[in-house]
């Protein structure tokens, strides 16, 4: 089989072309398959991370936009398989020109002294930790915020509050680095209390950490239990699942990612057949020589298929290579309610793409490719005029 | 001369299994770049209807959602006083205090749903007349009894007729389901003013009031209300409120221009490519018609016209494909109320002409290099051509 390559790829290039619009034409396509695929698998096929898989987030059930009572916390911490929780509030705000997309990013208030406890992946140095831990109007952000802002050490950072109504003026004393979740602030959570005055006794959400992977599932149970009946219910989840809510409120994501990567498959289809339809038609008369020459109907088969399948996986290859160009624009976007960060066109993803485009190639020439083969040699030649 | 356009139509239909597939392809664009056209002009159109045009909502200064307002009882007293609020036969002014928050409803598998919940006076119901009852009755002022909008009876089965709704300090019962067209009081839950707000403890500090101007006093009591020192409030009329929430599709607008625009670019090589087949296949041809003295532009016009036909004939099965859509019900989260909004896709004339004009543009782009190519060809070479 092998033999008859460079023939399948002299045939390939004959009508140059055609060929470049067909593998255009299907690039195209398969880039954006490319970046579907790729949001389908962060989404929903990345599991949690080991540190991310032990925290658990606990918020008022019925949004993010109402409270809880601060005390929960108390009673959070009682329960058996809890390592340790803090508060978590998101502050929202507006820092600088609120209209340039570069200027939005989460802001938590957080326990300075629990965060590296929850998120022990955090890294940064033992000074700036403590700096943290000490002073009241402190902050960190993450690395790629902070080249994003142009902020350094010593920088003040203020914040103009809308959730909470009041304005903050914070100092910057440590960046961190982390494989995800590097788009934050946090800054400490007496800070904001005390700019009420110590008065506030409301808490938008608690982060905790269980003990391990077994015990998750059923703390998150117990806390939900536990505020059932009370005035204010909560609902517990894990981060990954928090991230899918969150998703589900721009509208049901999953249809749209699988009716869309079938519609873009349906086209490359229909664009490969119709590229080896017509090229089959042209040769006809050729198919008739090779026929005299002695090559068997299988061979003649195996090489319209061939030829298919290759440009299919040109169009296939060259459609990722355009997809993850794509995608490297696409992780540069604002973290706020979907983090595109962690984008990437998987080894397991790129593979199906592969055999995607082969199998496009394969269904596409499958019927002109039998018909040239069966035809009988006169008929072949008659029908070259 | 013009090349009649009969002779493209033949051709056409003698190339008919490429002229399909082709036209298919520009179909399946088409398709996606309706359907998400049609689910974002679902959400406007239902966002429309909700808002009066005589409305105008007033807030607390800086609140941007009616969840996050805060309006005193005094505060509606003072709005009352001012002239300019349209009257009921009666005399009484129309102008309605609300109550909005959220309550979570348990869905069957588990799963939850959030719900906008409305605490009314008599006089908001007879202001919301795109709402009506289609089952049961009204509840009763001082009972703790609800209406819910008819998305959320067929999602909830706790919010059928007759069934019992938990929140605030316990039961509440479903007196009546209400059709709200296509406005969004379909996701919603009415219920009494003051027993709303005394189960949240809220019954001197509500959300909102909703007023009805005298016809073309809009502005001018708008204007009125806000500039009242005693009030710090924000009047909007209440169109322009639901307007603004149309944020929420961006992502999903977003995303399907995005698509829809590679989707494009894909199609418009696929067209390319069977144009220059066909130019390349009627070579003979066209050193005919130049012969029998049609012009280059001639030839170019109708190579042209014949992709352009080819993408219509896409677009109109596109339109065709994406017709079942049309009136099924979706949802998409609401990042100003935090609850779930019901709607149906709407496919309307105006984005079926939007697909078409779509594909005769694919058709375009793809067909000119070809018809470029047919038009350029010298008369002797095109007639010894193959």
């Amino acid at each position: 089989m092998f033999s008859y390559l460079p023939l399948i790829f002299r045939n390939g290039v004959r009508n140059r072309r055609r060929s470049i619009l067909t593998v255009l034409s299907i690039a195209a396509s398969f880039c954006m398959l490319g970046v579907l695929m790729a949001m389908y698998t962060l989404f929903f096929l990345t599991p949690a991370t080991p540190d991310q898989a032990l925290r658990l987030i606990t918020r008022n059930r019925i949004s993010f936009t109402n409270t809880m009572p601060m005390a929960y916390e108390q009673r959070i911490r009682r329960i058996p398989g809890v390592r340790e929780v803090m508060v978590y509030d998101f502050f929202g705000g507006t820092y600088k020109d609120s209209r340039d997309a570069k200027n939005t990013f989460a802001r938590f208030a957080v326990e300075p002294s629990k965060l590296f406890i929850i998120h022990p992946e955090y890294s940064l140095p033992e000074s700036q930790k403590e700096e943290f831990i000490k002073r009241r109007d402190a902050c960190i952000i993450g690395r790629p915020l902070a080249e994003r802002l142009g902020l350094k050490i010593g920088d003040r950072v203020a914040l103009i509050g809308d959730i909470f109504r009041t304005d903050l003026d914070l100092l910057l004393v440590g960046i961190y680095d982390s494989e995800i979740d590097n788009q934050a602030l946090f800054f400490s959570y007496d800070y904001l209390n005390e700019s009420f005055h110590g008065r506030l006794d409301q808490a938008i959400m608690f982060m905790l950490m269980a003990d391990n992977a077994a015990s998750v599932g059923p703390v998150a149970h117990a806390i939900d239990d536990m505020f059932r009946n009370a005035p204010v219910q909560t609902k517990t989840e894990t981060e990954k699942g928090m991230q899918l809510s969150f998703l589900s409120y721009i509208g049901n994501v999953q249809l749209f990612l699988i009716a869309v990567c079938a519609s873009l498959t349906g086209t490359v289809l229909l664009v490969s057949a119709n590229t080896m339809a017509m090229s089959v038609r042209e040769r006809v008369a050729e198919v008739g020589i090779l026929k005299t020459l002695g090559f068997t109907p299988d061979v003649i088969l195996g090489m319209i298929v061939g030829e298919s399948m290759l440009i299919a996986m040109c169009g296939g290859v060259f459609g990722f290579a355009i997809a993850q160009a794509v995608i490297g624009v696409l992780r540069r976007l604002p973290v706020l309610f979907v983090n595109l960060t962690h984008l990437s066109i998987s080894p397991g993803v790129a593979l199906m793409g592969v055999l995607l485009a082969a199998l496009v190639g394969l269904l596409s020439s499958a019927l002109p490719a039998w018909g040239a083969s069966r035809r009988g040699i006169i008929e072949c030649l008659r029908l070259a005029d | 001369m013009k090349i009649p356009i009969t002779y493209n139509v033949r051709n056409l239909r003698v190339r008919r299994v490429t002229t399909v597939m082709t036209a298919l392809g520009a179909a399946l664009t088409v398709a996606v770049m309706v359907s998400v056209l049609a689910l974002v002009q679902g959400l406007r159109t239902s966002f429309e209807v909700t808002g009066n045009p005589s409305h105008l909502l007033v807030l607390r200064k800086g609140a941007t959602s009616e969840l996050v307002s805060v309006i005193s009882r005094e505060n509606f007293q003072d709005i009352l006083s001012h002239e300019g609020i349209a009257r009921d036969r009666e005399g009484h002014p129309l102008a309605s205090l609300e109550m909005i928050t959220v309550v979570n409803l348990e869905l069957p598998g588990g799963k939850d749903m959030n719900v906008n919940l409305r605490g009314i006076e008599p006089v908001g119901w007879r202001m919301r007349d795109q709402v009506h009852l289609y089952m049961g009755r009204m509840f009763q002022p001082g009972r703790r009894e609800v209406v819910v909008g008819r998305s959320v009876a067929q999602k909830s089965p706790a919010a059928r007729l007759g069934g019992h709704l938990q929140f605030g300090r316990g039961a509440w019962e479903v007196v009546g389901i209400m059709d709200g067209g296509r406005s969004t009081f379909n996701s919603e839950i009415f219920a009494d003013l003051n027993q709303v707000s005394s189960d949240y403890q809220r019954h001197d500090f509500l959300s909102s009031a909703l007023v009805v101007a005298q016809p073309g006093r809009m502005s001018a009591l708008a204007r009125d209300i806000e500039d009242d020192r005693r009030l710090n409030v924000l009047v909007k009329p209440e169109q322009e409120y639901y307007a603004e929430q149309m944020g929420n599709a961006k992502p999903v607008q977003f995303m399907g221009t995005f698509v829809a625009i590679i989707m494009a670019i894909g199609s418009a090589f696929a067209a390319m490519n069977t144009m220059y087949a066909a130019v390349a296949r009627r070579s003979a041809e066209i050193g005919t018609l130049r012969v029998l003295g049609f012009s280059r532009s001639s030839v170019l016009a109708s190579f042209l016209l014949e992709s352009v036909l080819i993408s219509l004939i896409g677009g109109a099965i596109g339109c065709l494909l994406t017709l079942p859509l049309n009136n099924i019900e979706t949802g998409i989260g609401s990042f100003t109320t935090w609850s779930q909004l019901s709607f149906n896709f709407h496919v309307t004339p105006q984005i079926m002409a939007l697909g078409v004009v779509f594909a005769s543009l694919i058709g375009a782009i793809g067909g000119f290099l070809p018809a470029r190519n047919a038009a350029n060809r010298q008369i002797i070479a095109a007639l010894k051509a193959r």
